[in-house]
């Protein structure tokens, strides 16, 4: 197995679907010369030329829409979104058009097409360049959403996402394109929604996604060093839709439950899964479920009001104690 | 360009056709045989007649707004099957789940009415990528209303639709008015096809009340955008004689101004040319008229005696397999 970064991984994902379907091509913003914003389209270009990996004029309503018109007469789009927060743009052509056409015209318009990018805060980059839309989108019938940083698996499910015939909003992570894993050498897929469990425990379920996966296994594995708690971790990977059964199954086992999310937490994912999880795994509860969110503000440019704003280690292990009333 | 006698009275027993369908949906609507909104085409039939004859019909591609009704109509749908979308029947070509604003039909390409004004540019946009990007000999006519070239996404959409050399024709159906909201008073030109200059852009201004002018001038359009694979803003001058949806007054616009528009009506335009170039007769109209009638009076049997949907249908379509 090779060592590979996100970057790197998502990289090999779409060059691999380019190479095996000529009707997929790559189109966003400084995706061809310039390498990508993040160099995750890096050496493209020169493989597939300019028709298939396409530098857009900044326009993200009108690109996305460009993808949602090529992929209802029969081509697979990949819109690369320099972050979910300039995809903000395009929610008109995500929402009212991407996610409905194949429901409104009666199954005669199928929108296979992938929209991706960096999605959440990274560092110092302020209100509008920091915040998490995946609680909006992932409300949306007609979208399947797939957020997630770990290569092995941004790569099986970027794969999967582009040979899936719907819309498919993937949020990746821009602090983590330098984050490295294990890769395997052959080809292999990961099917949508599946989530994955990162860590086996028997006292707590943890469910998180995309980077506060990073975030709860530093903190499973410091309360497992220093207070012995051991914490079962699933990656959700997939957002919409969740797998549930992996949670109740988990839930059932240990008998608590914590959502850790980056993001608002009014009618947010989190909200969902408690409710989920309250409704079908009430008597296996022994604990009020708990759940760690970003505070109800604009990200502060500050790099300590930040950090604040985000789940910390510090909120994630009081809810932890929380859940087995450890004062 | 030569219009010979029988593509006229085919495009006049079209706009006929697509007259009584409207006035028939208007009539099904004010006795709420169904709900929604209902933007009717009365009035502008010589545009959408005239402008779907000049593509190859079924091949190439045609999106357009929610004035939806009629344009499928011309380009080979059965009348019923609008009809019964508008009833929302299973029959309908959406199966009872677009409504008067979502007629669609894969087999026609006919690629959706739509709901968001201007929302279907970048749409089309991709259309003509798909196209060019797979080298065919195709176009794709993307129909607007006048007050869709206030949206952004218009103006994204031209820009790319430039940039990458894209063969959208993109046609704006003036009929001046965005609602009750004047055209002049949301755009300072005084031709809308001037839009196209930011773009450097090609671009025509077409009459769209005299079908047998919008069908030679946008035949050449047509011709020239798939030769040339290079887009082209068309502004369509018409009139709707109805108002913008079933629910509008009309306090917007003066009765001498539609009375004036009425002895401008697209259909007495035609017909009057027939009659005046013996290509028709009185008995002949009468006849069309009849057939017309009939056509409609089908589609409403068709449609009422449709079943609705099922229940179990509200998943099916939510994605694909």
């Amino acid at each position: 197995m090779a060592i590979l970064t996100l970057r790197d991984a998502l990289n090999q994902a779409m060059t691999e679907e380019m190479i095996r379907d000529p009707k997929v091509f790559l189109m966003g913003e400084e995706v061809g010369e310039y390498n990508g914003a993040y160099k995750v389209s890096k050496g493209m270009l020169e493989k597939f030329g300019p028709e298939r990996v396409v530098d857009s004029p900044i326009s993200e309503a009108g690109f996305a829409g460009l993808g949602v018109g090529a992929a209802m007469v029969g081509l697979r789009p990949i819109i690369e979104m320099m972050t979910w927060n300039f995809a903000i743009q395009a929610f008109d052509q995500i929402i009212n058009h991407a996610a409905k056409m194949y429901y409104m015209s009666a199954g005669q318009f199928s929108v296979p097409m992938v929209i991706r990018g960096p999605h959440g805060a990274a560092r110092m980059l302020g209100a509008q360049h920091s915040q998490c839309v995946d609680h909006m989108i992932v409300n949306i019938p007609g979208l399947i959403v797939v957020s997630t940083v770990i290569p092995k698996d941004a790569k099986g499910l970027l794969k999967s996402s582009i040979r899936n015939n719907n819309p498919v909003m993937f949020l990746e992570s821009e602090l983590l394109y330098g984050y490295e894993g294990e890769v395997p050498d052959e080809e292999y897929l990961i099917p949508l929604g599946k989530g994955d469990i990162k860590r086996k425990g028997k006292d707590i379920t943890l469910v998180t996604w995309n980077k506060m996966l990073l975030l709860s296994l530093d903190v499973a594995q410091k309360l497992w060093e220093t207070e012995n708690i051991d914490v079962e971790i699933i990656d959700l990977m997939t957002i919409q839709p969740i797998d549930e059964d992996l949670i109740f199954e988990s839930v059932r086992k240990t008998h608590r439950l914590l959502v850790v999310e980056e993001g608002w937490g009014v009618a947010s994912i989190g909200c969902h899964i408690v409710d989920r999880v309250v409704k079908e795994c009430f008597d296996d509860l022994d604990a009020p479920p708990e759940r760690v969110f970003n505070h109800f503000v604009p990200m502060p440019y500050n790099k300590t009001l930040e950090a604040e704003v985000l789940p910390t280690e510090a909120r994630v292990i009081q809810s932890i104690k929380n859940l087995l009333y450890i004062s | 360009m030569k219009i010979t006698k029988q593509q006229c009275i085919e495009f006049y027993k079209d706009m006929l056709l697509c007259r009584r369908f409207e006035e028939k949906v208007s009539q099904l609507y004010v006795q709420q045989r169904f709900g929604g909104f209902c933007h009717l085409y009365i009035g502008q039939e010589a545009l959408g007649t005239g402008c779907l004859n000049a593509i190859r019909k079924g091949k190439d591609y045609v999106i357009s707004g929610y004035r939806d009704h009629t344009q499928p109509i011309t380009l080979g749908m059965d009348p019923g099957v609008v009809l019964a979308e508008l009833l929302a029947k299973s029959t309908g070509c959406a199966q009872g789940k677009g409504g008067s604003m979502h007629m669609f039909s894969k087999s026609l390409r006919y690629l959706g009415g739509h709901g968001i004004v201007g929302g279907q540019v970048p749409l089309a946009a991709g259309v003509g990528w798909k196209i060019a990007y797979e080298k065919e000999d195709l176009v794709i006519l993307c129909f607007i209303g006048d007050a869709a070239i206030n949206q952004g996404q218009f103006h994204e959409a031209l820009n790319m639709c430039a940039i990458w050399k894209l063969p959208v024709i993109v046609i704006i159906e003036n009929n001046l008015y965005g609602m009750g909201t004047a055209i002049s008073r949301t755009c300072t030109l005084s031709s809308l096809a001037d839009r196209a200059k930011g773009y450097n852009m090609r671009q025509a201004v077409i009459d769209g009340r005299n079908v047998l002018n919008t069908y030679t001038q946008m035949l050449e359009i047509v011709e020239e955008t798939r030769k040339t694979c290079q887009p082209i803003l068309v502004e369509a001058q018409t009139y709707r004689l109805r108002g913008h949806s079933m629910s509008d007054p009309g306090h917007y616009r003066s009765k001498e101004e539609v009375e004036n528009e009425r002895n401008n009506d697209c259909l007495k335009i035609l017909e009057n040319h027939m009659i005046s170039q013996k290509i028709a007769q009185s008995e002949d109209i009468e006849s069309w008229e009849d057939w017309a009638i009939s056509e409609v009076e089908k589609a409403v049997e068709f449609a009422s005696t449709s079943p609705e949907p099922e229940l179990s249908d509200l998943y099916s379509n939510v994605l694909a397999p």
